[in-house]
């Protein structure tokens, strides 16, 4: 059974999104996700001041069996990526809500409120519907 | 003999299958007028003695020539050792080495390559090889545009003195993926890149710097100061170097302060023959921190359950039958036969005898060139220190003088009229260490009565 914290908004391609104070977002991917992908042994973050549309590729996960994209879940300006999981890429499976994020972004005006992000509930129904 | 195994019954059942009619179908997204329709203008097939017979006939018209063109492709003495053990079996035959364990012989001789090629350039990772040197070189422009983080122009600084072949081969391959090519001119004294070209690009956003070594006219360029000019204004640099010259000239991973960030070069001269243009293959190196956006195939050393030394394909999911259209390259198939046979040829002639090749080939090419200029109406073309190659100038058009000498058996080298009509009557020549005294005389003495029956025409 997956860990999906209530607090978090999700995606169905598996990111989470946490509000921050400051009104911006941080993000990565659920703990489904890094169980899915299995030990992970590359991360490669986007460079900070980048543009990302909602949707875009913008960051990689690689384990010792699969690379995969992560996708922007709202459109904004990159705040930092997390220089940390260069050296610690397992970070991600040990900690995926926490030390394990991958991304801070500075939504685009209007972007938070206009994405199509699921709540908990909705996201675990995706995860039962695949089976997971 | 067809070597595809399915039956048309097969080929019907799997067309079903998928619900598609024919096979063309499954190409209908190529627009019509890009394929080929026919193969009009290819012969019928010939048998095996039929063949034979028509290539060594060909071989006989085509003769033996001395051949002093260099230009990208080298002469050199390939010990006879290299291809007798390059055509084994067991390396003759070989297929990518996804099957770790089954391919353990082929892993190791690619493990041993990419150490080679690491060391000779002094860089800290090597791929299992690329298609050829210009090819290398256009991928070493894609990966420089992924691993720049910093650039956001994917601009490619590329000196004229490139091969011009590798330019046109860097444009077509990556001019449609956002790339932009821009050239830099070289000085018509020296025959090199002047780093005071540069400056004008010194407040833009540059990705990555080319530096020929030797460059195309066999120059040696000023690879330190170019080198740290990129570093210093947050471009990358590719080193686009010989195998051969490596043994003499300071390795691509120390020029300038921090050394380049990608090497690539043809591998040819490494007992590879030149066989009508190839195969050949490509090499490419890099600092290690790129090196998840390198393309092709890296063979890693590691242990097995039982803590034993094998051999296995690694960072895989970089790679096309992982990532699909977002591999780092879908040029994959490394060049295994020729890369055997390099691997064998550096083995054999250690890094010694990899020197005295070096030595010998510029030895013979300062004779080359002093014996050619003694000849009335020829002078060098550039000052400054080259490698195995230089630049002549003749008081007669080129194309006609190569003829007479063709006539002589003698190719006398790569006319430049057509590549850099602004230097004149310029002929591109090379000695390798295959050459001798004697046949430096049979050239001089032929291109001294071929400028005289020019000048007399």
């Amino acid at each position: 059974m997956s860990n999906v914290p209530a607090d978090l908004k999700y995606t169905k391609s598996h990111e989470w999104v946490r509000t921050l104070a400051d009104g911006s977002v941080e993000i990565g991917i659920t703990d489904h996700a890094q169980h899915a992908l299995g030990d992970l042994v590359f991360v490669e973050v986007p460079e900070a001041g980048r543009a990302v549309k909602a949707g875009e590729p913008c960051a990689v996960v690689e384990s010792v069996k699969a690379a995969s994209e992560v996708y922007a879940p709202l459109a904004g300006e990159v705040a930092a990526g997390n220089a940390q999981l260069a050296k610690e890429p397992e970070t991600v499976n040990a900690e995926p809500y926490g030390a394990g994020w991958l991304m801070r972004l500075k939504p685009a005006a209007g972007a938070l409120a206009g994405a199509a992000l699921l709540s908990a509930a909705d996201y675990q129904k995706v995860l039962d519907a695949e089976g997971g | 003999m067809a070597f595809i195994p399915h039956t048309d019954a097969d080929v019907a059942a799997m067309l079903a299958t998928i619900g598609v009619g024919r096979i063309e179908d499954l190409f209908d997204e190529i627009p019509p007028h890009l394929t080929l329709g026919s193969l009009s203008g290819v012969p019928e097939e010939l048998n095996e003695m039929q063949i034979g017979r028509l290539m060594s006939e060909r071989a006989r018209a085509d003769g033996t020539m001395l051949s002093f063109i260099g230009a990208g492709a080298y002469e050199h003495h390939i010990p006879a050792a290299v291809w007798a053990i390059a055509t084994r079996g067991e390396f003759y035959s070989a297929y990518t080495p996804y099957q770790a364990e089954a391919s353990q012989g082929t892993l190791q001789l690619i493990y041993e390559f990419q150490t080679m090629i690491a060391r000779l350039t002094a860089m800290e990772v090597s791929n299992a090889s690329m298609y050829d040197g210009a090819s290398a070189t256009a991928e070493a422009a894609l990966m420089a545009v992924r691993a720049n983080r910093k650039s956001t122009s994917a601009r490619i600084l590329v000196p004229a003195t490139l091969h011009p072949h590798y330019r046109r081969v860097a444009v077509t391959a990556a001019c449609n993926q956002g790339l932009r090519f821009e050239e830099l001119p070289f000085c018509t004294a020296e025959g090199i890149t002047p780093p005071a070209a540069l400056g004008k690009y010194a407040a833009e956003d540059i990705t990555a710097l080319v530096i020929p070594q030797p460059n195309f006219f066999g120059r040696l360029e000023d690879v330190d100061a170019l080198t740290d000019w990129a570093h210093a204004h947050r471009a990358l640099v590719i080193g686009v170097v010989n195998p051969i010259a490596l043994a003499l000239l300071k390795p691509p991973g120390e020029w300038g302060a921090r050394g380049v960030d990608i090497a690539v070069g043809e591998g040819q001269p490494l007992g590879v023959p030149l066989s009508s243009g190839g195969p050949y293959f490509g090499f490419m190196a890099s600092r290690l921190e790129h090196v998840r956006q390198m393309p092709g195939r890296i063979v890693g050393r590691t242990l097995d359950v039982a803590g034993r030394e094998g051999f296995t394909l690694t960072l895989q999911a970089r790679e096309q039958h992982i990532r699909r259209a977002r591999a780092t390259s879908n040029i994959c198939t490394n060049q295994g036969l020729a890369v055997t046979a390099a691997t064998i040829y550096l083995s054999l002639m250690g890094a010694q005898g990899l020197e005295r090749t070096a030595s010998a080939a510029h030895a013979r090419t300062r004779e080359l060139v002093s014996a050619l200029t003694r000849v009335p109406g020829v002078r060098l073309a550039f000052t400054g220190p080259y490698f195995h190659e230089a630049v002549v100038l003749l008081d007669r058009p080129v194309a006609s003088v190569l003829k007479a000498l063709a006539r002589g058996g003698i190719l006398g080298g790569l006319d430049l009229s057509g590549y850099c009509p602004e230097l004149g009557n310029a002929l591109l020549v090379c000695a390798t260490e295959t050459k001798t005294c004697a046949d430096i005389e049979r050239y001089r003495a032929a291109l001294s009565d071929a400028l005289q029956a020019a000048r007399a025409a």
